[in-house]
């Protein structure tokens, strides 16, 4: 079948200003949209710039808006969009050439929650014991492959005026560390995650949880932190949470109970 | 620009994170990638790293040194080996310590789960050897090992591919890249580098590799003076989701799934009495591709059916979320109640860059190394993997020889001073570009890399005879020469994959001529090297390694001997 793109380009080297360019090419309905990008660039437009790497949803590399919403060019088969799509780069950050951004924002953010475990303790001469029940919580939370597609679809990391919000990936690794049995620095992450850039930043709008590629309950493991932060200061009589949980879609106040 | 860094590692996959963790202890530490941190392909690794923890069950090192030995074909070198399997629980020990939230037991210890030639009581029977985190462990690996060297701010140049190595009186000094955002050429320079780079699966049509792995390095050392080992040894991984090829992890035998044929008989029980579908990938591949040959595929097809759907739901989706999501997305499918498509698929290179037990890399057959160059991972030949490589044995050969080479490294560069090298090395890197990109013809890579994909798959990949070898090559030879006519229509500075892939074919094409003509002087099958018509191992001739070097008029081969040790070269079956 013939499938019709309506491709996003930008150089900066010549264009003023972004355009989309429509290419047409042939393919099969269980091919990937990633397959029609790469025919274009081989075969039609070699000037095309998009980043790609394993091409089956592991890697991270292939995150743009598909017919408007972020997901993985190796993930969408021509059959789920029909014969006609549009792609686009990834909101919220700067686009470097056509479907590429600088995710250097991204990465930077990463950073900034201590994404490694911290453990006071010398370990044991073999493994420290964790029981299945210990694992579970974090079975989710370490599927995640760093794409950016939750944090490009966040209205709040889209918003200008609350553009510092760390993000929901950022928010997920910080999860995955801040309820790890091994890790030894709960109060000092919960202090670093009690902030209206960190994680009250999260507005509950359940985006993130829509467009993960690998089916993480994003929102979900956001309000499990919320919850965590709240009880930790309430068991300590710290008295009022500094920011009160925000709740305009009208869900579960944590994010933790509605599928939304 | 020159960049100066203490020591300098190409490649951000396992090996290189593992040795840029170890290193950066001590010292200046940067890791170069042409694709961002956490894309590299260890990330796809999904079934586990072996160590005979004997978490689940008795296990022995001297079970897992056996097998890897046997799996191998007696090919790999047992000095090394040895150093391997005994490191093994040590390494698995720390990763935990670092953070890698394994799958655990009931008493909270590292689970273990079969995989393919791992056994217990030298060949008995099968042994749960193989530590995981469902079916995802390498890319939680990779993650954790990132996390670390953040934590410990190693340097990362992402997007920037190698274009040269940079030799100062015969030692290693670095380096020049070219940055894909800008069009800039480099030169990073450091007291010692580490290629890391992975393998070449792109060479072949289908491949569970991702599109990274180009093996450009392999051919920079190569044109270097410095010899290829082994490099006819290439792994065809039996359950490549079809028609894809993408990885359906060996960890879906492990716990229990089982090949079909069109009948729907199970029959890795005739080729593979004791173990079954858990034999070595070489073996299973092999009897796949032959129950096609005789029309048993599925519906007469090329491919065969991995059952699970005997496994129930929960282990499925639990165990193997991964490989459920892949046959859900790719061929919407659902592997709790409906068998998976399955053919081979080319997935990991065992022969590359000679090095010793610390990853020093070789220059000949003697001891003699390259000062100043190191390499690990799949990219390097230590050799532990010897002509097939056991399934998990590869994160571990990663994970231990790339923290050896990041403490040798370490060790080294305290008595090395900064190297200045008189001339510009990028001058020469730059030339070559723009008489790649000044040219004008008639030839698109494109159409050239489609070609040789199917002229490696044709005639060199998982049975092979003389006269398709000889045609492989003069075919490859036919490729090399039109890639002299070949035009890099973008002319652009930014973000130009046309330039860059264009580079990486050529050298791919260098890598299959290497890769036939090792293939045609090894008469003799053994392991991953089935020659159909000598298929016989002969120890007699061919216990040895394969090592070609550059020369005029194509590569030259020569051979030396295997390290053997405590297991003597025995009848192979499983």
């Amino acid at each position: 079948m013939l499938v019709r793109l309506k491709v996003f380009r930008f150089d900066p080297e010549k264009d003023g200003d972004p355009y989309y360019q429509d290419y047409e090419v042939q393919a099969e309905p269980t091919d990937r949209l990633l397959d029609c990008l790469n025919r274009i660039r081989w075969e039609q437009d070699p000037t095309l710039a998009f980043r790609m790497s394993c091409g089956h949803g592991v890697c991270g590399s292939d995150g743009m808006r598909i017919n408007g919403v972020c997901g993985l060019a190796c993930q969408k088969l021509v059959e789920s969009f029909g014969l006609e799509v549009r792609v686009e780069p990834l909101p919220v950050f700067p686009v470097i050439k056509d479907l590429v951004v600088d995710l250097e924002p991204f990465f930077q953010r990463y950073h900034s929650i201590k994404p490694y475990l911290i453990a006071l303790s010398s370990p044991p001469g073999h493994e420290r014991r964790q029981s299945p029940e210990d694992i579970r919580p974090l079975e989710d939370a370490i599927r995640c492959i760093l794409c950016a597609c939750c944090t490009s679809s966040c209205p709040v990391s889209q918003d200008p005026q609350t553009a510092d919000y760390v993000g929901p990936a950022a928010l997920v690794r910080a999860f995955r560390y801040l309820f790890d049995s091994r890790d030894e620095s709960t109060s000092e992450r919960i202090a670093m995650l009690d902030r209206q850039d960190r994680v009250w930043g999260c507005r509950t709008l359940w985006k993130c949880t829509e467009v993960c590629p690998k089916e993480i309950p994003v929102t979900k493991l956001i309000g499990h932190i919320k919850r965590r932060i709240y009880e930790t200061k309430r068991e300590s009589n710290e008295g009022e949470i500094r920011h009160a949980p925000k709740d305009e879609a009208g869900n579960g106040s944590w994010g933790e109970d509605s599928e939304g | 620009m020159v960049l100066d860094h203490e020591i300098l590692i190409v490649g951000a996959g396992l090996a290189g994170l593992r040795a840029a963790v170890e290193a950066s202890e001590t010292a200046d530490v940067a890791v170069v990638s042409k694709v961002l941190p956490t894309r590299s392909h260890s990330g796809a690794a999904q079934g586990g790293i072996t160590a005979a923890l004997g978490n689940e069950e008795e296990d022995q090192w001297e079970w897992h040194f056996f097998d890897t030995v046997k799996g191998g074909d007696y090919l790999g070198d047992q000095d090394v080996i040895e150093i391997m399997v005994k490191d093994a629980p040590r390494a698995i020990y720390e990763l935990e310590h670092m953070g890698v939230p394994f799958s655990r037991t009931r008493d909270g210890r590292i689970a273990q789960r079969n995989f393919g030639g791992h056994t217990k009581g030298y060949g008995r029977e099968p042994v749960k050897r193989a530590c995981y985190v469902a079916d995802h462990t390498g890319r939680v690996v990779l993650d954790t090992l990132y996390d670390q060297a953040i934590g410990r701010h190693v340097r990362f140049y992402g997007e920037c591919y190698v274009l040269s190595l940079v030799f100062d009186d015969g030692r290693c000094c670095g380096v020049v890249t070219y940055d894909l955002a800008t069009g800039g050429l480099h030169f990073l320079r450091a007291k010692v580098v580490l290629l890391a780079t992975g393998g070449c699966g792109k060479i072949y049509r289908t491949t569970s590799n991702g599109f990274s792995t180009t093996g450009e390095i392999l051919n920079l050392t190569f044109k270097e003076g410095i010899p290829l080992q082994d490099m006819e040894f290439i792994q065809f991984h039996p359950t490549g989701l079809f028609p894809l090829g993408i990885l359906v992890s060996e960890a879906a035998r492990g716990e229990g799934g089982i090949l079909r044929n069109d009948a729907g008989e199970p029959f890795m029980e005739r080729y593979a009495p004791s173990i079954k579908d858990l034999a070595a990938r070489d073996v299973v591949s092999r009897a796949i591709l032959t129950e096609v040959r005789a029309g048993r595929g599925i519906g007469g097809k090329g491919y065969v059916h991995l059952d699970l759907t005997h496994l129930g739901e929960r282990k499925i989706t639990e165990k193997l979320w991964e490989i459920t999501s892949f046959a859900r997305i790719y061929l919407g499918l659902d592997a709790v109640s409906q068998p998976i498509p399955v053919a081979p698929t080319c997935h990991y290179l065992m022969g590359g860059i000679p090095t010793d037990g610390d990853g020093r890399v070789r220059a000949d057959q003697t001891a003699r190394t390259v000062p100043g160059l190191y390499a690990a991972g799949e990219c390097a030949c230590v050799s532990i993997h010897g002509a097939n490589r056991l399934g998990c044995n590869s994160l571990l050969d990663l994970l231990v020889f790339g923290r050896r080479s990041g403490k040798a490294m370490k060790d080294e560069v305290a008595g090395v001073k900064t190297l200045l090298t008189g001339r510009d090395p990028t001058k020469p890197v730059r030339e070559r570009l723009a008489a790649l990109t000044d040219r004008e013809g008639p030839e698109k890579a494109h159409a050239i890399r489609l070609e040789m994909q199917i002229v490696m798959t044709d005639y060199g990949s998982v049975f092979r005879t003389e006269g398709a070898l000889r045609q492989g090559i003069d075919a490859i030879l036919a490729l090399k020469e039109r890639f002299s006519r070949v035009m890099v229509t973008n002319r652009g500075t930014s973000f130009n994959y046309d330039l860059m892939e264009t580079v990486e074919l050529g050298h791919q094409l260098d890598l299959c001529e290497v890769i036939l003509v090792s293939a045609l002087n090894r008469r003799e099958s053994r392991g991953a090297h089935f020659r159909e018509d000598l298929p016989q191992r002969d120890d007699q001739n061919y216990l040895r390694h394969t090592l070609a070097f550059c020369a005029t008029g194509g590569p030259r081969i020569a051979y030396k001997p295997v390290v053997l040790g405590r297991f003597q070269p025995a009848v192979r079956a499983y």
